[in-house]
């Protein structure tokens, strides 16, 4: 197979490429990825205890234009989950999230493929998630292996062996590489309703089979709590629930660091919830030290508002922070109102890296006080609760009559119980009487088998009858690549071939060239009359199928926040496209010579009521790099000047510049300022000898000029793009 | 059965253990629930377990789907398919997905027949 060449951060991902000799395709390495710690980073002028090493290539967060651009890593591998459906458009979206500083790529599964005896092949669109087949699984650890290089930092791939074909599951992710996987029989039983008996004797041959490649194994706990009638009484059996899979495991042969344990904050606000999640947090973590902390982000009380899930989860980053998380979990803000779309990855990963970076080495600082007597008594109340728990369940019979009497999911807080927990029976769900005992002469000639296997004497290895299995022999494996003709990724990508070839701009959330776009207003009027409303401005911008989804009231008479998505069939040609040129800067000699040369002088200020000087600093200051580092001679006359005044200080000081700075808008009050100072100039005689420049958050050039202005500067400005400005405009203008 | 919260009175015996005693008899006690499940793991098998092992023979998910599928029509599963498999590589001579693809075509089980008579 020829090497696929390394991404440029130009190009785009060449999917038909990837999707080519995937027959071929081998994966470059098994297990688990942890970041690289490093002691004490120093960035910038800051110093930093959890954190890792860095990337070659990454997105900072927003304001890191400040911080001399940092991207600061933290210590934990921080997780994005991606449904899209299509595995074509989930690698892109992970291409994004690595940008961002995702390491872990968990890839959710189709609707009801963990009830599908056997395996699915090829690239089928799924609902929710994809189907994960061994094309999908090529496709993106091939996709993977070129983005880890292309940020420099090894990525986790990640999906379920749970349903009715785990051990199969198992197998083929340990033959293709796929870093990390959810397991957890209990999940089966009490979510998916099949056998329990199946469940357990399934999960023993898979959790042996991903011990055998270093995959990390991660719990389904968390299903618990999302499911709960009330998740702040759910603790107990939270406790109970991982350390029945985690004991489970370690009995079949994983070890103890290859599992992590699926933990949610149970509770959300308006609940005093980090008063009532620590506590169990704090137990947790005692009880099961030796393990790992996957630490995932409450989903139980999130509602359509992005905004309230992402304060949800900035609590439950500080939980982490506090206590500890090996793996960040992030939920996408948009995850209650539709399946996750690409920038909402994109944004939870932020929140994740952002909160943790920014609650860097805290604890060092802010401990939690574990002699509060009713922090230790609680903690203590909660792991006593959970033995009470597994004592009874003993008592009962064990494990499977536990789940017969319904002990698992009830909505009282363990020895309460309000009876309504969810019952599965011995004899019932899908898969049931499908376990078969293993005969005196069984025998499975593989390696890494669990349990009994009458295997001939005085073999080296377990495959040696057969001359050798998969997982050591990778040639063996086989390769199937579509089933169904026209349901498959190639298909697809000839749907938007048009739009590929030509590079023609449609909107997209989810899937290329899906035209989805969401407008958000305000309308002023009451909650159903302004989604009623919406819906019809909706279809006045020509959107398709428009839908709200989210609404929010500011007011019962004064007004409604509405989001609404809606298709916009409409595809732009990069070719038709004018787009102004960037403004070349000068070089640092050059402009200082022309400076020097005429002795140039600034008077600026911040005109109207308008009492923001930051920006001017930043334009003017030789600290920000500002205009005075080449010379410029500066006066600056401060804030709520009047423009009268501004021009006069101009004349008096011979400066050949006037910076205005306008930050408030209100009432179009940044216009009337320019064109004011414009007709002032013209007046007093001094147009044509002055450059008038405008800045603020704004502020846009086209707009500055046409409202009398040399020139307008907004957002991101910095000292040189001015001072260029005013040495071209002067050169051409024979100043 | 709806119970109310009688934690301060069934704590009782707990009361007196150290944090150390009271975890240690956590993990002892969730030790004795999964013992009989890791026993039950070790002493059977499933069709999803038997394709696996197919799998890793080499053989694809289709045939592994087809063969697993008959032995446990004929009652042969808990003799393991790779056992079944393994029996008709010897007798014709040839690699695991080979045998599997002529399994999967309806050949060779009365090889199997011999070993093992009928419906156990």
């Amino acid at each position: 197979m020829s090497e696929p060449k390394p991404l440029e951060p130009n190009e785009k991902l060449d999917i038909a490429a990837l999707l080519k000799d995937l027959a071929s395709y081998r994966p470059r390495r098994q297990g688990w990825h942890w970041r690289e710690q490093v002691q004490d980073e120093h960035l910038f002028e800051f110093d930093y205890k959890q954190t890792s090493e860095g990337l070659k290539r990454s997105i900072p967060l927003p304001a890191a234009h400040y911080f001399d651009n940092i991207d600061p890593q933290p210590d934990c591998v921080i997780t994005t989950e991606i449904a899209s459906g299509r595995p074509e458009d989930d690698i892109r979206r992970m291409r994004m999230a690595a940008w961002h500083g995702a390491d872990h790529m968990m890839v959710i599964r189709t609707a009801g493929q963990s009830h599908i005896e056997g395996l699915l092949e090829g690239t089928p669109e799924g609902t929710g998630g994809i189907a994960v087949t061994r094309k999908q699984l090529r496709l993106t650890r091939k996709a993977l292996d070129l983005i880890e290089d292309e940020v420099g930092r090894p990525i986790n791939f990640h999906s379920y062996v749970s349903g009715v074909a785990g051990p199969e599951m198992a197998v083929m992710f340990a033959e293709e590489g796929v870093n990390g996987a959810h397991q957890d029989p209990q999940y089966n039983v009490l979510y998916r309703n099949i056998n329990m008996y199946r469940s357990f004797v399934d999960a023993a041959v898979a959790k042996h089979v991903m011990a055998s490649v270093g995959m990390l194994q991660i719990d389904g706990a968390h299903n618990a709590n999302a499911t709960a009638v009330k998740a702040w009484k759910v603790m107990p059996e939270l406790l109970v629930q991982h350390a029945i899979n985690c004991a489970f495991s370690v009995s079949v042969g994983m070890r103890k660091d290859q599992i992590a344990l699926s933990t949610v904050p149970p509770d959300a606000a308006p609940a005093p919830c980090m008063r009532m999640d620590l506590p169990y947090a704090v137990a947790l973590r005692d009880l099961f030290g030796e393990y790992k902390m996957r630490a995932q982000e409450n989903t139980r009380y999130m509602e359509s508002d992005s905004r309230d899930a992402t304060v949800s989860h900035v609590m439950n980053l500080m939980i982490s922070r506090l206590t500890s998380a090996d793996i960040q979990s992030t939920i996408t803000p948009d995850e209650g109102r539709n399946v996750p779309w690409h920038y909402n990855n994109v944004h939870a990963v932020n929140t994740a890296k952002q909160s943790l970076v920014g609650m860097d080495g805290l604890a060092e600082f802010v401990k939690i006080d574990r002699e509060n007597p009713v922090f230790r008594d609680r903690v203590r109340e909660i792991k006593e609760r959970a033995v009470l728990f597994l004592e009874a369940m003993v008592a009962d019979g064990g494990y499977f009559a536990g789940v017969e009497d319904g002990y698992f999911v009830d909505s009282g807080e363990y020895p309460q119980t309000n009876d309504d927990g969810i019952v599965r029976h011995a004899d019932g769900g899908v898969g049931a009487g499908t376990i078969v005992e293993r005969a005196d002469d069984y025998m499975a000639p593989v390696c890494h088998h669990f349990g009994e296997n009458h295997l001939p004497q005085g073999l080296d290895r377990a495959c040696d009858p057969i001359g050798g299995c998969t997982l050591c022999d990778p040639d063996k494996v086989p390769y199937i690549g579509e089933l169904d003709p026209t349901d498959n990724a190639e298909v697809r990508l000839t749907e938007t071939a048009e739009m590929r070839a030509k590079g023609l701009i449609r909107p997209e959330v989810e899937w290329a060239g899906d035209g989805y776009v969401v407008v958000t207003m305000f309308l002023p009027v009451s909650e159903r009359v302004a989604e009623a409303a919406a819906l019809e401005i909706g279809r006045a911008m020509n959107l398709v199928h428009p839908e709200v989804i989210h609404r929010q009231v500011m007011h019962p008479a004064e007004g409604t926040l509405i989001e609404l998505k809606g298709r916009l069939d409409v595809a732009v040609d990069p070719a038709s496209l004018v787009i102004p040129e960037l403004p070349e800067v000068l070089s640092d000699e050059e402009i200082r010579e022309f400076v020097h040369a005429r002795g140039l002088k600034c008077v600026a200020a911040t005109v109207g009521m308008d009492e923001h000087s930051v920006g001017m600093y930043e334009i003017i200051d030789i600290k920000h790099g500002g205009l005075e580092k080449w010379g410029f001679v500066c006066e600056h006359l401060g804030t709520s000047v009047p423009v009268e005044k501004l021009l006069d200080a101009a004349i008096e000081h011979a400066a050949q510049i006037v910076l205005v700075s306008t930050i408030i808008t209100h009432g179009d009050m940044h216009r009337d300022n320019m064109e004011k100072l414009a007709d002032l100039a013209a007046e007093k005689g001094v147009r044509d000898k002055i450059l008038l420049i405008a800045g603020g958050t704004q502020v846009t050039d086209e707009q500055a000029r046409a409202w009398g202005m040399d020139a307008g500067f907004g957002r991101k400005t910095h000292g040189i793009d001015v001072a260029s400005f005013i040495v071209k405009n002067m050169r051409e203008r024979r100043m | 059965m709806a119970r109310e919260d009688t934690f301060q009175h069934a704590r009782e015996h707990l009361r007196g253990l150290t944090d150390a005693e009271l975890e240690a008899r956590f993990w002892q006690l969730t030790q004795e629930c999964i013992d009989p499940l890791v026993e039950l793991a070790r002493t059977h098998t499933s069709p999803s377990i038997e394709r696996s092992v197919l799998m890793r023979m080499g053989v694809d998910s289709r045939t592994s789907m087809a063969v697993v599928s008959e032995c446990e029509k004929r009652g042969w599963l808990g003799h393991g398919a790779g056992h079944a498999v393994s029996l008709c590589m010897r007798s014709w001579d040839c690699d695991a997905p080979s045998a599997a693809a002529r399994m999967a075509a309806d050949e060779g089980w009365d090889i199997l027949e011999a070993e093992w008579g009928g419906a156990r």
